[in-house]
Order: C-alpha cells, then sequence, then structure tokens
C-alpha cells in the first residue's frame, strides 16, 4: 500500500492523467447509458470533478479539492492556471476565420448578446447573495457565460477558490440545462433553420452545450450551431477580464 | 515537427500573458486583462499565416491540437482542486444564475428570429434540394418521403 502511494506520488503529473481518464471513462458510460447521449459526457466529467472535490475537500479539511490527497497532487499541476491557458488557447487553431464570415453580422450580434447578457445576469444574482466585491461578481458573471469565462476570468483577476468553484459550476449547470431543455423550447423559439441554429450556438455558448441540445433536437442544425459557438470562448476570455471587469470596476468600485 | 506546434502554441501563450499583464499596469489594475483572449488571437493570426505560405505542416498541427483535445481533461482537473465546499455554501447562486442566463438566451434566439424575418426551415432545404434532383418533371411533389 506504502508502495503504490509511493509511485502515485512520485509521479505526479502522470497519475493525474491516469484518474482523469478512468473519470472521462466512467463519465462516458453514464452519459451512453444512464442519460442515452442526452448530457454529455464532458459535462458529467466536470460535475464528477466538483463532486469528488467537495468531498475530498470534506475528507482532507483543505482548500483544493482532490489535490490536497498526497497522491493525486499531479491534479493541482494539470488543472493549475498554466496548463489550463495553455489548452484553451490551443483550442483557438480550430477557428476557421471564412467559417466565421459564412454566420456573419447576425452571428456577431448573437456573440456579442450572448457574452454580454448572461454576464449581467450572473452579476447581479451574485450581487443579489452578498458578492459585493467586483472580483466575485465579474467571476460569477463571467461563469454564467460558460464554465471555462469563469476560472479563466476570476485567475486573472485574482479571485478566490471558493468562487471560483460557483463560476464553474454556474457555467456547467448552464451547459447541461442547454443540453436537455433545448429540445422542448425548440419550436416556441423558432429553431428550425440553419440561421436560427447560428444565433443560437452564438447566445448559448459552450460547445458541448449547444451541440448536445441540438443534436437531441435536429442533427442537421449541429454546424450550424458549433460554428458560431467555437468564437463563444474565446471572446468572452478577451472581454470579462477586461471591458467587462472594468464595466464593473467602475459601477461598484473595488 | 511537432514541437513547432507546441512551441507555437507556448510563444503565443507566453506573449498573450505578458500582453494581458501589460495591459493591466497599463489600466493600474492587479490582474491580467484579457491574456488568454490576446493568445487566441495571436494563434488565429498565425494559423491564416502558415496558411497563407504554404508552411502548416502536419507535424505542427499534431502539435497544437493534441493540447486543443486535451481541454475538457484539464478543466475536469481544475473542477477536482477548487474549494467546492466554501462554494456548496452559495449554493442557490449557480442555481439561480444558470437558469436565468439560459432563460434569457432562449428568449433572445426567439426574439432575433422574429425581428430578422422568416427563412427556409432545414426541412424546406432538403425538400427543395431534393426537388431540385428530382429534375424537370412537372407536379412531381418530391422531398419529405422518408
Amino acid at each position: 500500500m506504502n508502495m503504490i502511494s509511493h509511485v502515485l506520488a512520485a509521479n505526479a503529473l502522470i497519475t493525474a492523467f491516469a484518474a482523469v481518464g478512468i473519470l472521462m471513462w466512467i463519465s462516458g458510460a453514464i452519459s451512453k447509458y444512464l442519460t442515452f447521449g442526452r448530457i454529455h459526457a464532458s459535462a458529467i466529467a466536470i460535475m464528477l470533478g466538483l463532486a469528488l472535490a467537495f468531498f475530498g475537500g470534506l475528507a482532507t479539511g483543505g482548500e483544493k479539492g482532490v489535490a490536497d490527497f498526497p497522491a493525486l497532487a499531479g491534479i493541482g499541476l494539470m488543472g493549475g492556471a498554466m496548463l489550463r491557458d495553455f489548452a484553451i488557447v490551443a483550442t483557438a487553431f480550430e477557428v476557421d476565420v471564412v467559417h466565421a464570415r459564412k454566420a456573419g453580422a447576425i452571428g456577431a450580434i448573437a456573440l456579442g448578446l450572448g457574452t454580454v447578457v448572461p454576464f449581467i445576469l450572473g452579476v447581479f444574482v451574485a450581487a443579489a447573495f452578498g458578492y459585493t466585491d467586483a472580483v466575485s461578481m465579474t467571476t460569477i458573471g463571467a461563469g454564467a457565460v460558460t464554465y471555462i469565462v469563469g476560472p479563466v476570468t476570476g485567475a486573472a483577476i485574482g479571485a478566490s477558490s471558493p468562487v471560483i468553484a460557483l463560476s464553474i459550476a454556474t457555467g456547467v449547470f448552464k451547459a447541461v440545462i442547454v443540453m436537455i431543455g433545448t429540445p422542448f423550447v425548440a419550436k416556441m423559439i423558432g429553431l428550425n433553420n440553419p440561421r436560427s441554429a447560428m444565433v443560437f450556438g452564438g447566445l448559448m455558448g459552450t460547445v458541448s452545450g449547444v451541440s448536445g441540445g441540438l443534436a437531441a433536437t435536429d442533427r442537421r442544425l449541429v454546424p450550424y450551431g458549433a460554428l458560431t459557438a467555437t468564437f463563444h470562448t474565446g471572446l468572452g476570455c478577451l472581454v470579462a477580464p477586461s471591458i467587462l471587469y472594468f464595466a464593473v470596476r467602475a459601477i461598484v468600485g473595488e | 515537427m511537432t514541437i513547432s506546434g507546441v512551441a507555437l502554441l507556448a510563444i503565443c501563450t507566453l506573449l498573450g500573458g505578458l500582453l494581458g499583464d501589460l495591459l493591466g499596469v497599463a489600466l493600474g489594475v492587479k490582474a491580467n486583462v484579457g491574456g488568454v483572449g490576446i493568445a487566441m488571437m495571436f494563434l488565429i493570426a498565425a494559423r491564416l499565416w502558415l496558411m497563407r505560405h504554404g508552411q502548416l505542416s502536419h507535424g505542427l498541427k499534431t502539435g497544437v491540437e493534441f493540447w486543443g483535445s486535451f481541454y475538457i481533461p484539464i478543466v475536469v482537473a481544475m473542477a477536482a482542486q477548487q474549494n467546492v465546499v466554501a462554494a456548496v455554501k452559495g449554493g442557490p447562486v449557480v442555481v439561480i444564475a444558470g437558469i436565468g442566463a439560459v432563460m434569457v438566451c432562449f428568449a433572445m434566439v426567439a426574439l432575433i428570429g422574429r425581428l430578422s424575418g422568416r427563412v427556409e426551415t432545414m426541412d424546406e432545404i432538403e425538400a427543395r434540394e431534393a426537388e431540385a434532383l428530382a429534375g424537370p418533371v412537372p407536379h412531381f411533389k418530391s422531398g419529405r418521403i422518408g
């Protein structure tokens, strides 16, 4: 037993790869067999991650979730700011500028609204629950944009871990509602043509939420929604820790 | 070479971080202002430049795309190391902000759809395309067979 934990701790980052990989397999199985593909495996994996962090925190009494277990310290490195920013920047490589033109002005409007509107809403909810400092309000508002924009913003402007956890959870919860709710409201919001799918992608953001939701509604709409949704995270990471943060700061002060 | 892709990504990330920090100093805040977003723009620009000059090799692509495909696992690891115990105390924020954001955005999709006029639905597009394929047979109703 001692030997096992020694090997795990000595290869911290490798252990983290294995642990997260196993978690992703489990999530894939849950997504496939328990939700019949309705909820994307990635959303389940992130929820499981948050749940494990909760129990890890209870067990160790620490502040860093499962990373406080010596054997799982590598999770801290793998999910730390350095590798996270590195991987998120890499996703921009799939953005095709030629495709972006296809979405046109209406896609751009949807993207802008899809970033600003959830942000404002998140900021107000945060304020209603007593988060009155600009950093926490901005981070929770950014979480209402997507679960990536939240922690990226929080790390950039120096938010506390509980607030970052809240922003991730808000973003994941939003993605899950989009996945489950879209088929039910599709008719009401006119989601039956490529253009509305592009508007939908730009407004909702989260690629996993959008592609999951559209796939359950009408498979043919997925590429149109994903087209605009791919820009959502990049735009959010650009404006949330800058323009939007300054706007909040200007209104509520430090 | 794979390393050239990883290096390109690293250089873009570092430049973005640096500019974000500089912006923070210039604006007088203790924050990285939009560094990740700036880095993404560098990477998009670099890809365009490489494509125009025919330098976008397979190895380079592999180097960047590997890290891009790694982002969900990294986000999972990030989620697993947050102080969730403390966050749970603020519980309702998650539910209210999440539901609120989705509801408002659904409404906006409907609104933009109504304001911008009617367009062909997916069924109509496919019906039209099927009709075009069916050729010049007059009064032949094709499409929506299945």
